[in-house]
């Protein structure tokens, strides 16, 4: 369905079903995590069928995660590349969050600080799922000495705690930033949306 | 098995004060390893009282029958072949299982609210119908006591008997001790009993004969006396120092606040950050450069 011709594409179908069975993994896996972490959010089983099920339930969601990550993850591996004035743009992410990006350097399909959380998730996602199989008590943790347990433990929660945080920061810049969130939902920008926020992409794909 | 005529110390997740107006005698049971004679009437009285039969399984090389703790045996004998210059070869017999800390490190790591429950007189036990099966228990465990069900996924570990203690009997293995190596009473009277039979045992040339109540844990409700305190790992490796380890307290300690902390801040920063400083719109002046831009490519 095109909204209006001169809108520009900026990702297919296939890209936006993948980021969202990706989506929806984590907020499955935040929420029944969460509640496994600390005895306030123990509540939170309940949307699981209570805490045995939200114990069998986290580490299979986690793996459909990490499969449909990997996916994503080769997908977009070659547009998140840092380069010089992506650099530059994360000196001057402060300068932006403060409402004047008029220094912002062009950025191309994605600026610094989306590139930088892609490297991020990247290695969250690494760290979450090995330390995950090995606090899998019901499949693997036999396999793994006590010490080696309690190191993935520690690091599942670490991890798991900073990567909800940085999710938060990627929603939050979704909304923020207006004209974002129908990327996902239907795949297409306005020009001047793209013009605004990637001009380096705004040429390479128009053309000007 | 859950007792509500126990009073509660510690309760597995909960962040606020159990019930404690009622104060109970601190009880422990004490293992005297140099009496003890590995003839497994201990085994065979916990199995009994507790309703356990477990599997036939095979020999290892050793009397440890079965070979090592299960969902069904809450206590097995260890058999150690100890050699030394001094003493030639001993045979030191430990009886494995929960050592009741009072600062347990299962009831520390466990995420579902009241699965462990450590009651006023010392006793650490499991309530199952809580328990969620994630086996953090074993985790958190210095001693690496409890076992996880294959069949139910349950976690479960000797009890110390807590049904009868709380009726005033004494802990099934300790009823049946042939030799007189297990007793049971409050901490109290047993560390004086311990004291007495470490006098004796240094006297007959156990010259590092000694209480085992490790500090590391805050002591513990199931203390032994051992012939050689001193290395307390020659006891088929009941640990030298036993502590809840760093990673365990870093993530059941201060991770905990920190995360929430730092989730909280990341969720209302964006909301504050969003009323304070509005929406990031496109400017008119880019969108008017756009509209001129496809002008003149008509």
């Amino acid at each position: 369905m095109i909204r209006d011709p001169h809108d520009l594409q900026r990702y297919n179908a296939s890209e936006r079903a993948n980021h969202w069975v990706v989506g929806i993994c984590f907020i499955l896996l935040a929420l029944s995590g969460l509640a496994l972490f600390h005895p306030a959010l123990f509540p939170l089983t309940g949307l699981f069928g209570g805490g045995v099920w939200t114990r069998i339930l986290h580490p299979f969601v986690g793996v459909v995660m990490m499969l449909f990550f990997v996916v994503m993850f080769f997908r977009f591996k070659h547009l998140n590349q840092m380069g010089e004035s992506d650099w530059e743009w994360v000196k001057r992410a402060k300068e932006m969050v403060d409402g004047d990006d008029h220094n912002m350097p062009e950025m191309g399909k994605y600026n610094g600080g989306q590139k930088l959380l892609f490297w991020f998730l990247g290695l969250a996602m690494l760290v979450l799922f090995v330390s995950g199989i090995i606090i899998w008590r019901a499949y693997f943790s036999h396999y793994f000495p006590i010490g080696v347990i309690r190191i993935g433990a520690v690091l599942h929660a670490a991890f798991a705690a900073v990567m909800i945080v940085a999710i938060i920061v990627h929603v939050y810049a979704a909304i923020w930033v207006r004209g974002t969130i129908r990327a996902m939902l239907y795949g297409t920008v306005t020009r001047a949306w793209a013009k605004q926020h990637h001009r380096a992409w705004y040429r390479q794909v128009t053309g000007k | 098995m859950a007792l509500q005529s126990l009073d509660i110390a510690k309760r597995s997740a909960t962040t606020t004060e159990p019930p404690q107006a009622r104060k109970t005698l601190e009880v422990a049971k004490l293992i005297d390893v140099s009496k003890c004679i590995g003839c497994k009437a201990c085994q065979v009285a916990c199995m009994q009282w507790n309703d356990l039969r477990d599997e036939v399984g095979t020999c290892g090389g050793t009397y440890d029958n079965p070979t090592d703790m299960t969902d069904q045996s809450w206590t097995v004998m260890r058999y150690a072949e100890v050699e030394s210059e001094e003493k030639g070869l001993e045979w030191l017999i430990r009886k494995d299982g929960c050592m009741h800390c009072e600062d347990p490190g299962c009831l520390k790591a466990c995420p579902a609210p009241g699965a462990i429950i450590k009651y006023a007189n010392g006793i650490v036990d499991f309530h199952q119908e809580n328990c969620i099966g994630c086996g953090y228990c074993v985790t958190g465990c210095p001693f690496n006591v409890p076992r996880i069900s294959k069949k139910d996924s349950k976690a479960y570990k000797c009890t110390l008997c807590s049904d009868r203690v709380a009726v005033g009997l004494e802990p099934a293995c300790v009823k049946v001790c042939p030799t007189g190596s297990i007793s049971f009473g409050s901490k109290e009277d047993m560390k004086e009993l311990a004291e007495e039979r470490v006098t004796e045992l240094k006297e007959r040339g156990f010259k590092n004969a000694g209480l085992y109540d490790p500090a590391g844990v805050g002591g513990t409700h199931v203390m032994y006396v051992l012939n050689h305190a001193d290395k307390p790992s020659l006891y088929s490796g009941l640990p030298d120092d036993p502590t809840i380890a760093p990673t365990v307290s870093l993530w059941k300690g201060f991770a905990k606040p920190l995360a929430m902390a730092g989730i909280a801040a990341a969720a209302l920063g964006g909301l504050f950050h969003y009323v304070m400083k509005g929406p990031n719109e496109v400017s008119k002046e880019v969108e008017a450069e756009v509209e001129k831009e496809l002008e003149a490519e008509k």
